[in-house]
């Protein structure tokens, strides 16, 4: 029975590892909590892309539910993300707000030119001082933000079709329901 | 179309590994020699397939060939050549072939010097070598290939991630492995054992330079690591409980424990099954690490790409080859303790105690390490435990390893004499006692610190007592041989860490400061004076370049240049500056501009003087020494006439079931 114990011992620990998995594939290890989720989103005023003279401010966009994207020409990731965006931008059936994080202009309307705009408004927030209002970790980052200003939903990191369809999507269609009533 | 070559070469590795496993197990089994001779040139040829892959992938580094994801997601037309050779291993996929490279090569060394072993021996042995082989290699075909195309083929690839653009990392990866894998041939040896059902002495004489020689390197792998952390990631820092050095830590402590346990056994006969099982626990830790890292179970700030896929294989592995192994020491492990029987005070006793603790220490840095696991599992929420508790746990556990280590050579195999380590308990604690007295005048109280040089020159007298007692006793030529010169080196080496780690922690002195240019801060006695910062550039990165001029009364010392690096692809980096000397370190690491519009004014600056830390790699690299001159030992060579002769005499362990 003693010579066992080493084994029995070992197979302990087989068992942990193995809820390790499970846990790991039913929450996102990488999660970090965002204190800021279902408050309402800070207040901002950033001028557009295209027209650095006006600017958009958060009572703007009110009414409406909105994704606002995070995204930088220097961002690798967000060059993986952008196909999907514009693949699924249209379905979503919100709109969809870019905001261009740590950006020359110049750069960002080269990339856009290049890998095409699915966006409906384009911010800028060259500073990158909105983004830690924001508690924005890097590019990219998305918020779901409801009629009524508040985030509702955030992932950090690149949207993958898979994210889009188990994530994001139930997220706003839970939006459109409360919207309903 | 080289690429798949490589993928071909890995498919061919793994089927000659098939027959390197199993054939000659067989074989061993029916006494069909035709099969066991099957072990040697299957493991040659696998070493070709195996190293014909890497070359492969190295070839497609060196040729920017991006249309190889792997090759595209790890390096770019920028990154200089060297960089992009270790960046083979700067990924999960790459860093899979090197584990598998690098056990080819320790195979291929057993295979050609296992000659004189016993046929049937050395066909398990290799046997073994091959299944783990098989492992792995099964483990990157069919969930982490490297040949993996890209289409369409992109102009330029991504960025070796930038923290492993450093000397000191572009070598510790292939060295740790190497002492990782190395444990493999320890562990090759007892399920051979175990499956014979017969443990003789002679075989673990002829494993042990093995395992020196993997723990060696181990310890060369740490202490890279150590450096690399300190020198890079700007907080001063040696040792950070991280997950991932935990990983590389708990089989290098297991391993120093069987270095001793590999001693008694070979000697005196005795800790038969304790030697087996610490050789099984030493590269189950390995693999251990291996799926902790890889598999994504614990994130850390190493945290590699996790695929659920790849942590469950690793999974099934790692529960068939250590769960297997385990049933397999249960079953046919030998019962009763043989060997010469051994007194309370003797060097047996004293070995024992030191591998107790260091097996208890590795127990307790197992369980730190998977708490956040456990906290999950008992739903306690996100808890991880951190430096508190292996910093308060683990020197209490070394405590009494100091304590002893002095009298350990002096003590007689069997029993020692009360007097003598009275005499030296005497002469070394007078030593220790007096350093320790001179030494709190020196460091203002500082108890740390005074119990660092108290338990250095503990250590360090009692070896070189004992070094005396040799020389004076023993005639000429036979006063240190490797063996005895290797153990004595690597105490030396415990004695000048210990003084490194709690003086350099004790002592430290740290401060955060904001500098305007031409502003001068006083640490710890030098006066660094900040000339202000500018831009600086290399072969993918540039910088801000900071300008700090130390002196010391007036007389300049030297000027530093700490560096914030930006990368291609936008990574942010630190360098730090470190004037290094044998007493003391000056370290300066660049914060942030205080404006980020004006980077000529005013930046955040850390800047540390830490006093002996350089003593904690000199230590380890003494300890290394001590493993490597230990190994090349003339008596550890394997002579046929010699083995028969230890065989037949040798003590046929009893074959139990349990």
């Amino acid at each position: 029975m003693n010579r066992l114990l080493p084994f029995v011992g070992f197979m302990l620990l087989v068992v942990l590892f193995g809820f390790g998995i499970w846990w790991n594939s039913r929450h996102d290890p990488n999660a970090i909590p965002t204190p800021l989720l279902n408050k309402p989103a800070p207040a901002f005023v950033l001028p557009k892309l295209y027209e650095p003279t006006q600017t958009v401010s958060k009572a703007d966009l009110l009414g409406k539910p909105y994704l606002l994207n995070v995204f930088a020409s220097w961002c690798v990731e967000c060059g993986a993300e952008h196909p999907v965006l514009e693949a699924e931008g249209p379905t979503l059936g919100v709109q969809l707000v870019g905001y261009n994080y740590k950006d020359a202009p110049v750069d960002a309307k080269r990339w856009l030119a290049e890998h095409g705009n699915p966006y409906n408004v384009l911010i800028a927030d060259e500073p990158g001082n909105t983004a830690i209002d924001f508690g924005v970790y890097g590019a990219p980052e998305s918020f779901l933000i409801d009629a009524h200003g508040v985030i509702r939903y955030k992932h950090i990191g690149p949207l993958t079709p898979d994210v889009v369809a188990s994530e994001l999507k139930p997220a706003i269609a839970a939006l459109s329901r409360e919207a309903q009533p | 179309m080289t690429p798949e070559l490589g993928q071909l070469a890995l498919i061919l590795a793994l089927l000659l590994a098939l027959a390197q496993g199993i054939l000659p197990l067989l074989g061993a089994w029916h006494g069909n020699r035709a099969l066991m001779a099957v072990a040697r040139p299957a493991a040659a040829g696998q070493a070709v397939f195996v190293a014909l892959a890497f070359g492969i992938l190295v070839w497609a580094f060196v040729h920017f060939d991006f249309s190889v994801q792997y090759v595209a997601d790890n390096s770019n037309l920028a990154l200089p050549w060297y960089y992009r050779i270790a960046a083979v291993w700067g990924a999960h996929e790459g860093s899979l072939l090197l584990w598998i490279f690098i056990l080819n090569v320790w195979t291929v060394a057993l295979a050609a010097f296992s000659q004189k072993l016993p046929e049937v021996f050395a066909a398990r042995v290799l046997a073994v070598m091959g299944l783990i082989a098989v492992g792995f290699l099964a483990f990157i075909i069919f969930t982490s290939n490297p040949f993996g195309r890209l289409l369409p083929m992109p102009g330029d690839g991504a960025d070796l991630n930038p923290v492993l653009q450093d000397p000191g990392m572009t070598f510790h990866p292939p060295v740790l492995y190497t002492g990782y894998v190395g444990f493999s041939v320890a562990f090759a040896f007892s399920i051979a054992a175990l499956l014979g059902g017969g443990l003789e002495q002679a075989w673990v004489r002829w494993a042990r330079p093995w395992t020196n020689i993997a723990w060696a390197f181990l310890t060369l792998g740490i202490v890279a690591g150590s450096w690399w952390a300190y020198a890079e990631l700007g907080w001063g820092g040696w040792w950070f409980w991280d997950p991932v050095e935990n990983a590389s830590f708990m089989p290098w402590l297991v391993g120093a424990a069987l270095i001793h346990a590999q001693a008694i056994t070979e000697k005196r006969g005795g800790l038969r099954a304790w030697t087996i099982l610490l050789s099984i626990f030493a590269f189950s830790l390995s693999l251990l690490g291996t799926f902790l890292v890889r598999s994504g179970v614990l994130t850390s700030v190493h945290a590699f790409a996790s695929d659920p896929r790849r942590g469950i294989f690793i999974l099934i592995f790692l529960t068939l080859v250590v769960g297997g192994s385990l049933l397999l020491y249960a079953l046919r492990a030998p019962k009763v303790a043989s060997g010469k029987p051994f007194k309370p005070v003797s060097r047996e006793s004293a070995l024992l105690i030191g591998n107790l603790m260091f097996a208890v220490a590795a127990a307790m840095v197992l369980l730190g390490t998977l708490f956040p696991l456990i906290g999950d599992a008992l739903n306690l929420g996100r808890i991880s435990v951190g430096p508190p508790y292996f910093g308060f746990l683990f020197p209490l556990l070394m405590l009494p390893v100091v304590l002893l280590l002095p009298f350990g050579p002096f003590l007689r195999w069997g029993k020692g004499e009360a007097p003598m380590l009275k005499q030296i308990l005497l002469r070394a604690g007078i030593a220790a006692a007096a350093c320790a007295i001179v030494a709190a005048f020196f460091v203002d109280g500082q108890l740390k610190a005074i119990a660092g040089v108290a338990a250095a020159v503990w250590i360090v007298a009692g070896v070189l007592l004992y070094a005396y007692k040799r020389w004076r006793e023993m005639p000429r030529g036979r006063r240190y041989p490797a063996e005895m010169a290797g153990m004595l080196l690597a105490h030396l080496g415990v004695g000048v860490f210990v003084a490194g780690v709690l003086l350099s922690e004790s002592l430290s002195v740290t401060s955060d400061v904001r500098m305007a240019p031409g502003q001068t801060e006083h640490v710890g006695g030098y006066d660094f004076r900040f000339d202000g910062v500018h831009r600086a550039s290399g072969p993918n990165w540039r910088a801000d370049q900071g300008v700090i001029t130390v002196t010391r009364d007036g007389r300049q010392l030297t000027v530093m240049h700490p560096q914030k690096r930006t990368y291609l692809r936008g990574q942010v980096q630190t360098e730090s500056a470190v004037d290094a000397g044998i007493f003391r370190d000056l370290y300066v690491a660049l914060g942030e501009p205080m404006d980020a519009n004006k980077v000529e004014d005013a930046w955040s600056l850390r800047l540390y003087y830490k006093p002996f830390i350089r003593w904690i790699w000199g230590g380890g690299l003494l300890m290394m020494l001590g493993g490597f001159v230990c190994a090349a030992d003339k008596r550890f060579r394997l002579r046929r006439a010699a083995t028969d002769a230890v065989a037949a005499e040798s003590l046929q362990v009893q074959e139990t079931h349990a």
